[in-house]
């Protein structure tokens, strides 16, 4: 039986069709897997699904019956229920409490917590979810809040569960766990809708897959008849490499020196602890290391952005330290940053403003202090058309963009700005294989015109791919050079855990 | 077509602003029916008087200015992300430093006017400066430390007018007509009212704002320190310098504001009993004015109708000026809580349903 | 469709208000019309203002004279106010307070057809032709209060609370002070300004320090200050703690514990006034000055003793007659014998 059928759903915005005579059939009792990159339209789709929007166009069909859902209270009503990317659970209350929030079931006015705490401790039990009811949302951990939210969908009733990206905020361990209890939900009869971009979860976890691309529905597949590469193809519009390409060469002469560098982190501590690190022209070097060792401090202290205790940093064989940030950036340092809605973009500035972050200041933007608005949009025009960042023009705050998009235009104004040396942190932290290569791409490019890049990421497998030489940093030091083409996961493990190896050069 | 699209954006701000306006209207004849007054008399006594007779036109425009001025420079200060809730503060300054001026340098007729003006720019410049530099440096914030400066100089002017400026007097002379920005053509033309030519330099701080915070170099660093500090700081820009600088700018508007009030409408400083409203009136007709020098100029237009146009309706059709203050309430209301649109937004959504 | 409604029901109220707007107020002409503006305390301050506007009912009820009231929510109101009435063409406008003494010699100017008066100042002695200027001898009532006071004190420790530091209320302490020592010279007198006429929490806290530090009696001249000392005093011990009021009878405020105010007739002043113009026996552009003698200052006797009535009766004559002369500045009461 087919418990959801959308029909030519079209839903549009100013500027955008977000969903395009999109269908979707999902079957009772499936795991079925919504696939698209960041922006394709998925959540849109979910969001008319549990009445938050309207369509435009299309009919919507639970249970073989054509409906109209005006909203959450209907959704509900119809059995769909939506764990949500981000919790909405009030954090001094308990697990009951915030559960029966907005469905308290009184009697006269008056609620019956103990009945509804045994309801919910018996649904715990059934779906193996293991939620203390009595327990403060503030002192559970993100992988419980999440089933929290679970299990606010099952008081509610619901039998179709739709859950955006819940994977994103979990640690792998708690993804597995996760996985278990979609399992677990299926088997008891529910029926699980579940977004994602992520292509290793499809395959352990789902039955079918619907991939949607650029508010269109691409395909829909049995999982068990495809593999990861065809999925990216369908997600991304053409073939996806996993591997990078990358020819070896011979590094020129060291850009960036940086010897026995301190700097402390913000409760005074030395997050920096006599770091010795030298990056070469035309190679990538990565930094590999568990987060929390001092990658953070040590990237501000290189672009002037922390206060430097002692040691030095050159650049081009000029001594750098302790500069303020303009004279690092003038000097040619490009810098990536790790979180890039804090430090890389004002979200609320138009794509163009963004574009110019750090040279608004000069010829041709600025002249006699007044900007260039004309040559601002030229450049910033350019640049979307050059890194493909996909945005209805320049004139909209960077806040609408997706994630990969904006990651991309920080990449553009970075690389652009043709730096000697580029520091790329997390540079696709929550992207879709789709971004994430065209990222690559742009740092291997980088290395072969000869630039110094320094790629600072928590994965592993992504340090091991681009990098020519990897150091590992443990409590602000390095403590280790491997080879990414010999080393191992174990020896890499061992290193970024604090354990001894010998020079590898 | 993107542009069309902010652009019927920013229309629909404007209409909402337009309809919270009407609302705001509406609940205030409520409010006089309910207590036995024609609203449409008292209406009609607001805007008839305030605006079709030369002399309250003048005066209009009087109340005006200072309100135009202090809105602009709550706006500036909204733009780069800060509240400046010490506008009163800045504003009294500025009235002081004018009129010190004005009393105590001998200056030729036109130089003295303007130098009594710049002077009452940079006090309220100065007078912001210190929140600035604590926000800056200290990150103590700068609501706090502007309401506390609003006392100050409140207890300062009146100490300098008690001690200095007119000793054991409540008010300062009048200054000499060299200092003052009345002109006789144009009070002439207005039957004699005080309009004076602060209005044009009000009019152009309108444009001056426009020009600094969207064309120019330091208006866009002010912009990004204002939306967002710290990816400001990774593009090297000097935060804590925009941070002061834009605290300045604001306090000068401000005590420009103070400045031309005291040289154009009153001509002396009195002592004090209590703040005088006007800084924070600017809080509010930056608010319903979008923080755009447009809307600021529109916004402070119906406030000063409202609170000069009031007082004739009191005269005329003996509705209490208290009514004025609750249409005033309500407009912000309106604005603030963005009822107008929420309204609007689900009237969308249904007639969205409709057709579904 | 939502937008065309707002915009058909906005121009419908605009259409409204220019059609009724053909119909604009304008005075009567021939009987005697008097305007009278307030100062930022508006027509119900309990007080000068107050009083003003009880005179002028007297007189709409005695003369039949034409009334109406404008009161001003900041000081730029005066002139805007003033120029209401003028060009009404009344035949007087009052201006309660001495904050208008810039305006009226500005509005007097412009319309030097029109006649005002100012009460509480005398234009620093430059009064114009149009213009009647009333001032009070303060200082003789807050002699009497003073002397009321001197007598009625049982730990010789009184109190006098100012408003804002200014010649006016200087001539209350001074009148005060005169009145307190002339009967009791052991007793000393504790002053202190609030530097405010409207900041009822500082009134407040002045009357609590010095009832702490033993005073019995606290008079005010300090408006809607003055209100502090009232909150205050009715927290104490009755028939022990006074407070004496000003401008008003205040005795509603601290029913219990006031022990008299001192009244200045602004009622008295605009009636008379106004009266003498309409009949014509008084010139424009003349100070007029109201004491005791003219009436123009009264004591609301609540909880005096008769003894000390007597003697309160005993000065008072004296200072109509002339044989005292009440102190009215600081350099006066240093002089002052009684």
């Amino acid at each position: 039986m087919n418990v959801v059928e959308m029909v030519g759903i079209t839903k549009r915005f100013p500027g955008i069709i977000a969903n395009d005579q999109i269908n979707l059939t999902v079957r009772k009792g499936e795991i079925h897997a919504l696939l698209g990159e960041n922006g394709a339209g998925k959540s849109t789709l979910m969001n008319i699904l549990f009445g938050l929007y309207q369509p435009d166009e299309g009919e919507i069909r639970i249970n073989e019956k054509p409906v109209k859902i005006t909203g959450p209270t209907v959704a509900n009503k119809l059995g769909i229920g939506m764990v949500h990317q981000h919790f909405m659970l009030v954090e001094p209350f308990t697990v009951t409490e915030n559960i029966i929030l907005g469905d308290e079931r009184s009697k006269f006015g008056l609620l019956n917590i103990k009945k509804a705490e045994k309801e919910i401790q018996r649904l715990s039990d059934q779906y193996g979810l293991k939620v203390d009811p009595r327990a403060k949302i503030a002192d559970i951990s993100v992988g419980m809040q999440q089933r929290v939210e679970i299990l606010k969908t099952l008081y509610r009733g619901a039998d179709i569960l739709i859950f955006d990206e819940p994977t994103a905020v979990l640690t792998p361990q708690e993804i597995e766990e996760l996985t278990e209890i979609m399992r677990r939900l299926v088997d008891e009869g529910k029926t699980i809708i579940f977004i994602t971009h992520k292509l290793k979860e499809i395959m352990s976890t789902c039955d079918r897959v619907t991939v949607i691309r650029r508010g269109k529905v691409i395909q829909t597949v049995d999982v068990a008849e495809t593999n990861e590469n065809e999925l990216a193809a369908l997600m991304v519009g053409r073939e996806v490499s996993f591997t990078v390409e990358k020819e070896k060469k011979q590094p020129g002469e060291p850009i960036v020196k940086i010897s026995q560098l301190v700097a402390l982190d913000h409760r005074g501590v030395r997050a920096v602890n006599g770091l010795d690190l030298e990056v070469r022209a035309g190679e990538i070097v990565g930094l590999a290391g568990v987060d929390g060792n001092g990658q953070t401090e040590l990237i501000e202290a290189i672009t002037g952005l922390r206060d430097i205790e002692s040691g030095s940093i050159h650049i081009n064989g000029k001594d750098m330290t302790r500069f303020k940030p303009r004279k690092v950036i003038e000097a040619g340092v490009g810098h990536i940053p790790e979180d890039r809605h804090k430090r890389g973009l004002v979200l609320d500035f138009t794509v163009s403003e963004n574009m110019v972050l750090q040279s608004y200041y000069q010829a041709p933007f600025t002249k006699r202090g007044i900007i260039q608005n004309g040559e601002i949009d030229q450049y910033a025009k350019r640049l979307i058309k050059e890194f493909d960042v996909r945005t209805p023009n320049e004139h909209v705050p960077i806040r609408g963009l997706s994630g990969g998009n904006q990651q991309k235009a920080i990449i553009a104004r970075e690389v652009d700005r043709d730096p000697d040396f580029l520091i790329a942190a997390q540079p696709t932290r929550g992207l879709d294989v789709g971004a994430i290569e065209s990222i690559h791409r742009r740092l291997v490019e980088q290395r072969d015109k000869g630039k110094a890049v320094l790629l600072v990421s928590l994965e592993l497998d992504e340090v091991l791919k681009l990098s020519d030489r990897v150091a590992v940093i443990y409590e602000g030091k390095i403590v280790g050079w491997v080879d990414p083409e010999t080393t191992t996961e174990e020896e890499l493990g061992l290193l970024m855990a604090g354990g001894k190896k010998q020079e590898v050069k | 077509m993107q542009q069309l699209f902010s652009r019927m954006n920013k229309m629909s701000t404007f209409l909402a602003s337009l309809i919270s306006i009407v609302l705001g209207m509406l609940i205030g004849a409520i409010m006089m029916v309910a207590a036995g007054y024609n609203p449409l008399e008292a209406y009609n006594a607001l805007f008839v008087s305030a605006l079709f007779q030369p002399y309250d036109l003048g005066e209009t425009i009087r109340t005006v200015t200072p309100l135009l001025l202090t809105g602009l420079a709550v706006a500036i200060a909204f733009r780069t992300g800060l509240f400046n809730i010490g506008v009163e503060g800045q504003f009294i300054v500025g009235q002081m430093a004018a009129i010190i001026v004005g009393l105590k340098l001998p200056l030729p007729s036109g130089l003295h006017a303007v130098a009594a003006v710049i002077a009452g720019g940079l006090a309220g410049a100065i007078w912001a400066y210190l929140p600035g530099l604590l926000k800056a440096v200290r990150g103590v914030h700068e609501v706090i430390i502007t309401i506390m400066m609003n006392y100050i100089a409140l207890y300062l002017s009146n100490a300098v007018v008690f001690h200095l400026l007119a000793p054991g007097a409540d008010s300062t002379e009048k200054i000499p007509d060299s200092a003052s920005l009345r002109v006789q053509w144009l009070s002439d033309l207005f039957g004699g009212a005080r309009v004076h030519l602060g209005i044009l330099i009000a009019l152009a701080a309108a444009f001056v704002m426009y020009v600094l915070v969207w064309r120019t170099r330091l208006g866009y660093e002010l912009r990004a320190v204002g939306f967002n500090p710290l990816a400001a700081e990774y593009a090297g820009m000097n935060v804590k310098k925009s941070v002061i600088l834009s605290m300045m700018i604001s306090g000068a508007f401000a005590g420009l504001a103070g400045a031309v009030e005291a040289l154009g409408t009153n001509g002396y400083l009195p002592i004090m009993n209590d703040f005088t409203g006007i800084g924070f009136d600017g809080i509010a007709v930056a608010l319903l004015g979008a923080n755009t020098p447009v809307g600021v100029i529109l916004a402070s237009i119906l406030f000063g109708v409202l609170e000069y146009g009031g007082g004739n309706m009191q005269f005329e059709a003996g509705v209490p000026f208290e009514v004025i203050r609750v249409v005033f309430a309500a407009i912000i209301l309106f604005v603030a809580a963005n009822i107008v649109e929420k309204i609007f937004h689900s009237r969308r959504k249904k007639g969205v349903k409709t057709n579904a | 469709m939502a937008k065309r409604s707002w915009l058909a029901l906005f121009l419908c109220a605009a259409l409204v208000f220019t059609v009724v707007g053909c119909s604009s107020a304008t005075t009567k002409k021939g009987g005697f019309a008097a305007g009278l503006v307030t100062d930022t305390g508006g027509l119900n301050d309990e007080s000068f203002n107050q009083s003003a506007w009880e005179g002028l009912e007297k007189a709409k009820k005695d003369y039949g004279v034409d009334i109406k009231a404008l009161e001003s929510k900041s000081d730029d109101d005066y002139i805007p106010n003033l120029t209401k009435f003028a060009r009404e063409g009344r035949n007087i406008t009052w201006a309660i307070g001495y904050k208008f003494d810039k305006a009226i010699p500005d509005i007097a100017n412009q319309f030097p057809d029109a006649k005002f008066g100012i009460v509480d100042s005398d234009l620093g002695g430059k009064i114009p032709k149009n213009v009647t200027a009333v001032t009070f001898k303060e200082e003789e009532g807050s002699f009497l209060v003073g002397v009321i006071a001197g007598l009625t004190t049982k730990t010789n420790k009184v109190g006098f609370i100012g408003g804002v530091t200014s010649p006016l209320i200087k001539k209350f302490e001074v009148g005060y002070i005169a009145g307190v020592k002339a009967v009791n010279p052991k007793a000393t007198v504790s002053v202190a300004y609030a530097e405010s006429f409207a900041d009822a929490v500082k009134g407040r806290s002045l009357a609590q320090s010095m009832y702490n530090n033993g005073a019995d009696i606290i008079f005010h001249a300090a408006g809607g200050t003055g209100k502090g000392l009232f909150d205050e005093v009715k927290t104490r011990e009755k028939g022990k703690y006074w407070a004496i009021g000003v401008d008003r009878d205040q005795s509603n405020l601290a029913p219990d514990h006031t022990l008299t105010s001192m009244v200045k007739r602004v009622d008295v002043a605009v009636y008379n006034v106004t009266k003498e113009l309409k009949d014509g026996k008084l010139k424009p552009g003349q100070h007029v000055v109201m004491g005791l003698k003219e009436n123009g200052i009264s004591m609301a006797d609540k909880h005096v003793s008769p003894d000390v009535e007597k003697k309160v009766e005993e000065y008072k004559q004296k200072i109509i007659s002339g044989q005292l002369k009440v102190p009215s500045t600081e350099a006066e009461l240093a002089n002052f014998k009684p």
